[in-house]
């Protein structure tokens, strides 16, 4: 990508702002796109992440009221009818006031009638530490989801993702839940300065971010960077790491890990968030139930602690994994 | 005779008639149909647990017949007879609370999820008060692409209090979207009588708080509750926005098989079984000066009919076990 970067055709954009620039193009492509949630409108969003398609747009973007369960189910029915709705969640740990509408309406509603229709709602949840928004403000809820099947998951980790994938779902025919992390807000990237359909990135597949022949390092969104940064840290080492980005975590790409592993034999996985009951310990188990072969060492998970994310910058610094950390775990694999 | 309302064209006595033996024959379908599930629960041949609408017949047969082509409902597990009353076929549907390979839903959601999309059956739905702001969201699709279509939802009054049913008749009003709130009013939530559980009993004057209409109906009298759904369908295709219609009715059975009802008071049952749906609809067509052999051919009828689909229904394969992975995506 980085011949693209200079090139006239493209421009610099936020992640942030990169959210209202995908759905934008979404809604212009198609007339049955239509957006909904908390301050979306007229405000341009808590985030000002929908800022200008309303002016734009019109009443296809639609102001709700503080309903969640109303959001979802909403956009549902419409779904059956023919729209293509995005609904906002403004903070992801909000869609514990809706889990009922996801788990049970959302995810359930084709399998339940027999394939009688397809739900295209995509979700799109604010997630994430590191922005001292507290316990409640910032959870890594893509874990929550992980054992409902009928549900995709993306967790874009950088502008040309988010953009790609929020694309994507929208256009895929089933439910998607697209998790923006907010620690990413100001992080900065590439896109084609007009719509360009060549930019999607499909659902179900990771990208090798690093090459390298040591060990490999899966990690999504904010770990991912870390992951990157505690590369570069142990490449002063002489160790060499791989690091992959899964980019969704359902439909999960595996083989991509399993043909990293061929070449490493060691895995370690970042995962945001509690160790337990997540993406990282499910691909643990997976490795290890199904390429255990591959392993010359034991895999490692580096996660958050099993408590609530704490509020205070050193508290909640403590909690999320550092570069440092990964970079000294990895390393310890390495030298098993 | 007051008929000169139920009609839009010129009406004859002829007309309203045959209307009504239309509305008691679909009424008798769905008593007989619920009959044989009770039934075959009784003998054990169906799994899990149902939800009866013995004595409810009125209200789904009376609002769908005010619907047209396009139109959409949702309703509650307590569901077999909206979906029969809009018309889904009578053999899918058993074969559906059977778990058969072409039941309705392929056996994939059973009694409490009969699902008939091809006569704008948008589903019984077994988490209560979940299905109302599908509803609304298929009247927001109808604003939106300019289709005209109404959505309604049947919900019982045990769903009054649930947040989901707060949240969307408030979205309703507020985007005056056409919908149809039809609250079943059958005096018990689950196995508790409204009383118990509810602040204030008049669920229609809830409506207010919303911005919408709202009345209280017999929801025993087929032909009433027909006028009243055509009225506020008619308003609500009109751009008027939702209406609340709570329809008083009662269970016949318990809330769920395993539940005798042996909580109500004594004589309560049989007092509406008097006002039991499909006797007014024979007592009115019976002043309208129809012979009794013509009510019991109706009643034949329909109890040939359902036989005939239950017996089709229990004679069809059971789903092959792969198809269990079916369906969870577009593509598998």
């Amino acid at each position: 990508m980085t011949t693209t970067q200079t090139a006239p055709t493209m421009t610099e954009l936020n992640y942030r702002r990169t959210i209202a620039r995908a759905l934008a193009d979404e809604l212009d492509a198609d007339p049955t796109v239509v957006l909904l949630g908390e301050d979306i409108a007229q405000a341009g969003g808590a985030f000002k992440s929908t800022d200008g398609l309303w002016s734009r747009f019109g009443d296809r973007v639609r102001d709700t009221p503080i309903s969640e369960q109303a959001i979802v189910g909403t956009a549902v029915g419409a779904a059956l009818m023919g729209l293509r709705p995005v609904a906002e969640i403004m903070f992801a740990d909000f869609a514990g006031v809706c889990f009922d509408q996801i788990v049970n309406t959302l995810a359930k509603y084709r399998y339940t009638s027999g394939g009688q229709a397809s739900v295209p709602v995509t979700l799109r949840l604010s997630n994430g530490a590191g922005g001292g928004f507290g316990p409640q403000h910032s959870q890594a809820v893509e874990n929550w989801f992980l054992n409902v099947p009928g549900l995709k998951i993306a967790v874009p980790g950088t502008v040309e993702d988010l953009y790609g994938l929020l694309r994507s779902a929208i256009k895929d025919p089933d439910p998607v839940l697209v998790f923006e992390h907010k620690n990413l807000f100001a992080l900065k990237g590439f896109l084609p300065r007009d719509r360009d359909d060549a930019f999607l990135v499909p659902l179900g597949s990771a990208a090798v971010v690093r090459q390298g022949t040591d060990v490999t390092v899966v990690a999504t969104q904010q770990m991912r960077h870390r992951a990157l940064e505690a590369a570069a840290d142990l490449e002063t080492r002489g160790v060499d790491a791989e690091v992959i980005d899964p980019r969704t975590l359902v439909p999960f790409d595996l083989a991509t890990v399993a043909e990293s592993l061929q070449k490493t034999s060691r895995l370690v996985v970042v995962q945001e968030g509690p160790p337990d009951g997540g993406w990282g310990a499910s691909l643990l188990a997976r490795i290890a139930a199904e390429h255990l072969e591959l392993l010359d060492a034991p895999p490692v998970l580096i996660a958050s602690d099993p408590t609530p994310v704490p509020y205070s910058s050193v508290l909640e610094d403590a909690w999320l994994p550092t570069s440092a950390r990964i970079a000294d775990a990895t390393e310890k694999l390495v030298r098993y | 005779m007051e008929t000169s309302d139920l009609t839009d064209g010129p009406v004859t006595s002829t007309s309203v008639t045959d209307d009504l033996v239309v509305l008691l024959r679909r009424m008798h379908e769905i008593r007989m149909f619920e009959d044989v599930v009770q039934d075959w629960f009784a003998r054990a041949l169906l799994r899990g647990s149902t939800h009866l609408y013995q004595g409810q017949e009125a209200v789904a047969v009376g609002v769908t017949a005010a619907l047209r082509s396009g139109d959409t409902t949702t309703c509650t597990y307590r569901g077999h007879g909206v979906l029969l009353a809009q018309g889904a076929p009578l053999d899918r549907s058993f074969a559906e609370i059977l778990g058969k390979a072409n039941g309705l839903c392929g056996g994939k959601g059973g009694s409490m999820h009969l699902t008939d999309l091809s006569v704008g059956a948008l589903g019984s739905f077994a988490i209560v008060g979940a299905h109302l702001p599908v509803s609304a969201g298929a009247a927001w699709a109808a604003q939106v692409l300019g289709t005209k279509a109404v959505s309604v939802t049947f919900f019982g009054d045990g769903a009054i209090n649930i947040g989901a049913v707060h949240e969307t008749l408030n979205l309703a009003g507020l985007w005056k979207l056409p919908v149809v709130f039809v609250v079943e009013n059958n005096l018990y939530g689950e196995y508790s009588p409204i009383a118990s559980t509810t602040a204030n009993t008049d669920l229609a004057a809830r409506a207010q708080m919303y911005g919408m209409p709202g009345i209280r109906i017999d929801g025993n009298d087929v032909i009433g509750v027909r006028e009243e759904a055509r009225n506020a369908i008619a308003r609500a295709r009109d751009g008027g926005g939702p209406t609340l219609i709570e329809a008083m009715t009662y269970r016949h059975s318990g809330h769920s098989r395993s539940d005798p009802a042996t909580y109500r008071p004594a004589g309560e049952l049989e007092q509406w079984r008097e006002r039991d749906p499909i006797l007014l609809a024979e007592q009115r067509l019976t002043d309208l000066g129809v012979h009794g052999d013509v009510l019991n051919g109706v009643r034949q009828a329909a109890n040939d009919a359902v036989n005939a689909a239950a017996q089709r229904a229990l004679s069809w394969p059971e789903p092959a076990p792969d198809q269990r992975l079916d369906d969870v995506w577009t593509t598998r």
